[in-house]
């Protein structure tokens, strides 16, 4: 079991997470199960199909919208944002 | 303007997916001879079944919790070596977006699957084409199925393999066939607490298909390892039932569940509540990935599992020349299957005017008679969209509910997926009806029916087959 | 053998269902065939324009201003239904000649009586806020709308079936039926569907239909694409095109145009549009149409370079070659009556053209002259018995 470590942050608060962790990974390990609202409902979404298919658990990645929380490697310094 | 960069590369096989089968593809057709470039949305090989931690972190995975890892182990050890020698170019965090007929053979467009990983997309010519591009669970809406903690089977089980953790403590698994039982394993030997796995179907369902069934004697060895699991820490495993109601406010923390008769209509007086759970998996058997086989116009036909398959010959070639499917994509049949489809594929794709025959044809053909067995015993519920709310969200996406979809039917005609999507805007959303296409297709055919193969393409045609940025298509050279 | 109807419609498109609509408002009995579901040609996929910005003055403009009327009145009620909004275009000129060109085509249009209002490019920043900084100036058409195309065929059918029609889906014609030279009904796999009269509404097919009752009604193809993006917030406020858009509807010209369109739509995603090419009945992607309609959408709205599009659609416009549709009854084949040919512009002039032509059917003077769209205008006088088809480039067209 490896033990690096990695610092991200969501919302602004600082996060940890182990290293090679995705971000939903990294939000899920943490009890953050739902980072996003949808359009219409305003209902709350996190992980879904867990593997890219579904686009549930879009997330802001450094700046750039909608990355796939279950996709992209939790790096340190990493600016998560939920919507 | 962002110029993004893009590289071309010419090659005589390409190959769509770096799991079992595409793996299977790309060394054998590596070690036939041809040159081969491997386009693949996953940063490094595995697939889904073989997903593992980042290398960059964990070099040298163990295989805890994997099978067949002897089989995954040998082909990756072929599939570096054939990189060493510069035979096999692979092309990592890339999704393809379009892929078209060219002249004489075909021509892909890639996008990366991450923006921020800084993969560079590629554009791929290739003589022959290789699609390997797997599956994904297939889904049937209930009441509560959207809400946080809720995911697919097989997302809880790339989540544990890839991260070494879990997404949460108490968890139901739910659904049909014989996948559920891995994912509730895996999940107990990670240290998870399995509440229940609820299995639609009886356990007798599989005993007229018993002979197909032995003809894969692994599986049953696989099954008494999984029995041996769920008794060690006692796992209840409960056939005839499934979830009718994901309860929670905000996120999910408990499941409402019921027994059903053969046709999965709910038996009065047997419903019961399991309090204090945080993740719900659910998981009705497989899709597989049809939009690029789909959009280079193979023939395609409706499997026992009641999904969307490509046409094959002995040789794995579908009806367009030149053109080879491997894996779930030719019909949802496991690993073991997608291997050997693959080895078969990429030989045939390297020396595709050659007579070698295809190594193992009985297996494959075991295999498959296995992979229809269990599909027999583990249909979709006949009376599925009984469990419906007029509320319940069946396009996640887009938010469209039962009621949404069942009025466009009654009021307005619409009994195709297609005209649903017209009229209803299930499938019109970001992951174009990979999710809802097959629940929405049922609703177009009505209660108790099944959708036709029509319908399903519709719903699984899809012109973009992964989101591009307009930036990428303006920089597409006219 | 089916109960005869007054009037019998092949084609539940817009066209054919405004035709029913209405029909069965003057009290009419009616039938509506489709070959398949409501919608599902080319009502499907294009992207919902009621303009009068882009209209030649002419009775293209007549019938479209009255079709608007029709709009905003007889069909006022049902708005919500089909998500009509009025939320009006915008002409964005970048270059001075192009900017020149509109200022002519502006005073021209004002003449006509078109709403039309000049934009500088401050009130054009002030309309659209993320508009390129290369953008000179504009015109506004406050008459141009929005209307979601497929619920419209649908639910003109459904309000026809509540007024006593009958809809009757995945029901082909494939012959007429004939009382001498009278068209006096249609043959279907299903049965025959005797009918005082048949009105051929079906867009693409209209010129295979025709040719089976012997009479010419040249049709044809002219593909479109259309991109959509991820849901955004609200970026663009009006259909927004370049001015190139309106030179390019009315040329003839066979090879690859792009029409530069952007607007927003309920739902939250972008469309980007529309190319427009001869190619047949070809459904193969070009990435040739994809990296055009990309490159003129980013010059208008640079924000869309980050923007992903998620899928694309085409289309095909049927049109004829003198670019006016063909509305009336057709006394080369008496009985039988044409709704088609409408081109780009079957989504606005469906409300008008169903009034009208149901005014015909019921033996009412129309409130607008018919005869520039009359269906003789052609020629190739009644050929009864001829079924071949009259063009070669339509082939059967797969369903999408």
């Amino acid at each position: 079991m490896n033990s690096q470590q990695v610092t991200i942050t969501f919302d602004g608060r600082p996060l940890t997470a182990a290293a090679g962790q995705s971000v939903g990974a990294a939000l899920a390990s943490q009890g953050i199960t739902a980072w996003r609202s949808t359009r219409k409902g305003g209902k709350p979404r996190g992980l879904f199909c867990g593997i890219g298919v579904c686009f549930d658990c879009l997330v802001t990645v450094d700046g750039e919208t909608n990355q796939r929380a279950c996709l992209v490697e939790a790096c340190d310094g990493m600016e998560v944002e939920g919507s | 303007m962002s110029a993004v960069p893009s590289t071309a590369v010419t090659v005589d096989v390409a190959v769509v997916g770096a799991g079992p089968a595409g793996l299977a593809a790309a060394v054998a057709a590596a070690e036939a001879g041809a040159r081969v470039a491997v386009v693949d949305a996953g940063s490094q090989p595995g697939g889904q079944f073989w997903r593992h931690a980042p290398e960059t972190v964990q070099p040298a995975p163990d295989g805890h919790g994997h099978h067949g890892w002897s089989t995954y182990l040998d082909l990756r050890g072929r599939f570096d070596a054939a990189q060493r020698a510069g035979r096999i170019t692979y092309l990592p965090g890339l999704q393809v977006w379009m892929a078209q007929s060219a002249g004489s053979g075909f021509v892909l467009r890639t996008t990366a699957a991450v923006s921020s990983s800084g993969a560079v997309p590629v554009t791929v010519t290739a003589a022959r084409l290789v699609l390997c591009p797997g599956g994904y669970d297939r889904q049937l809406p209930v009441p509560g199925w959207d809400l946080p903690g809720v995911m697919a089977a097989g997302g809880i089980q790339a989540f544990v393999k890839a991260n070494g953790v879990l997404p949460g403590k108490r968890f139901v698994i739910a659904g049909t066939g014989p996948f559920l039982l891995p994912v509730a394993a895996g999940i107990a030997e990670a240290g998870g607490e399995v509440l229940a796995v609820l299995e639609s179907s009886s356990p007798s369902a599989w005993l007229p298909h018993l002979r197909a069934a032995s003809g894969v004697p692994e599986k049953a060895l696989e099954g008494a390892e999984y029995a041996a699991v769920f008794a060690r820490h006692r796992i209840p495993y409960r056939t005839r039932s499934i979830v009718t109601e994901v309860l929670g406010s905000g996120r999910a923390d408990g499941v409402r569940t019921a027994r059903v008769d053969a046709d999965g209509r709910v038996r009065p007086g047997t419903g019961r509540v399991y309090a204090d759970v945080d993740v719900v998996g659910f998981g009705w058997g497989f899709t597989p990935q049809m939009e690029l086989p789909l959009s280079l116009g193979v023939d395609t036909r409706l499997e026992a599992d009641g999904s969307l398959a490509g046409v094959v010959d002995e040789r794995q070639q579908s009806s367009v020349p030149g053109l080879f499917l491997a894996g779930e994509v030719t019909g949802v049949g496991g690993a073991t299957l997608a291997v050997l489809e693959g080895l078969a594929a990429g030989a045939a794709a390297a020396r595709p005017d050659s007579n070698v025959p295809v190594k193992q044809p009985a297996a494959i053909v075991r295999h498959r008679r296995f992979a229809r067995a269990m599909h027999l015993a583990h249909p979709v519920p006949a009376a599925w969209q009984d469990w419906l709310t007029p509320d319940t969200t069946v396009c996640r996406c887009e938010e469209v509910t039962a009621g949404e979809i069942t009025e466009a039917r009654e009021d307005l005609g619409a009994r195709d997926a297609r005209t649903l999507k017209s009229f209803t805007r299930a499938g019109m959303g970001w992951c174009q009806g990979r999710v809802c296409g097959f629940a929405a297709a049922c609703l177009g055919a009505g209660p108790g029916v099944s959708p036709d193969a029509g319908s399903l393409a519709g719903s699984a045609k899809r012109p973009l087959a992964a989101p591009v940025g307009i930036g990428e298509l303006a920089a597409l050279e006219s | 053998m089916s109960q005869s109807s007054d009037v019998l419609v092949i084609g539940a498109g817009v066209i054919g269902a405004a035709t029913a609509y209405f029909a069965a408002q003057q009290g009419l009995g009616v039938t509506v065939l489709d070959k398949g579901l409501p919608a599902s040609g080319t009502s499907s996929a294009c992207e919902g324009n009621i303009l009068v910005s882009d209209k030649e003055l002419g009775p293209e403009l007549e019938l479209t201003r009255y079709s608007l009327g029709v709009w905003h009145n007889d069909l006022a009620e049902h708005k919500k239904l089909w998500e009509f909004e009025s939320k009006g275009g915008i002409i964005v000129a970048s270059r001075e000649s192009s900017l020149a060109s509109l200022n002519r085509v502006m005073a021209v249009q004002k003449g006509f009586g078109v709403d039309v209002e000049e934009l500088d490019q401050a009130a054009l920043r002030e309309a659209e806020p993320h508009i390129s900084r290369d953008a000179l100036g504009g015109a506004s058409y406050r008459e141009d709308c929005q209307v979601q195309p497929m619920l419209v065929a649908a639910h003109l059918v459904r309000l026809a079936t509540a007024a006593g029609a009958r809809f009757i889906a995945d029901t082909p014609v494939t012959a007429f039926m004939r009382d001498g030279g009278r068209v006096t009904g249609v043959r279907t796999p299903h049965g025959d569907f005797p009918a005082g009269a048949v009105v051929n509404c079906t867009g693409t097919w209209a010129g295979e239909l025709a040719a089976m009752a012997g009479v010419d009604v040249p049709v044809l193809p002219r593909r479109g694409f259309v991109m959509v993006t991820e849901p955004l917030p609200p970026m663009v406020h009006h259909k927004v095109y370049a001015a190139e858009y309106i030179d390019n509807v009315g040329s003839s010209d066979a090879g690859l145009q792009a029409s530069p369109v952007v607007e927003g739509t309920p739902s939250g995603t972008i469309l980007i549009g529309s190319t427009r090419e001869r190619v047949g009945f070809d459904r193969t992607v070009s990435t040739a149409a994809l990296g055009l309609l990309a490159r003129n959408a980013t010059a208008l709205f640079p924000f869309l370079e980050r923007v992903k599009a998620i899928r694309h659609y085409h289309g095909f416009r049927p049109y004829c070659p003198d670019h006016l549709p063909v509305i009336g009854h057709d006394e080369r084949a008496p009985g039988l009556w044409h709704a088609a040919g409408h081109e780009g512009a079957g989504i606005g002039l469906s409300a008008g053209t169903g009034k009208l032509l149901a005014q015909a059917l019921a033996g009412l003077t129309p409130d607008l002259d018919l005869s520039p769209f009359a269906p003789a205008r052609f020629g190739g006088g009644a050929r009864f018995g001829s079924h071949t088809t009259a063009h070669p480039e339509h082939r059967e067209e797969a369903t999408a």
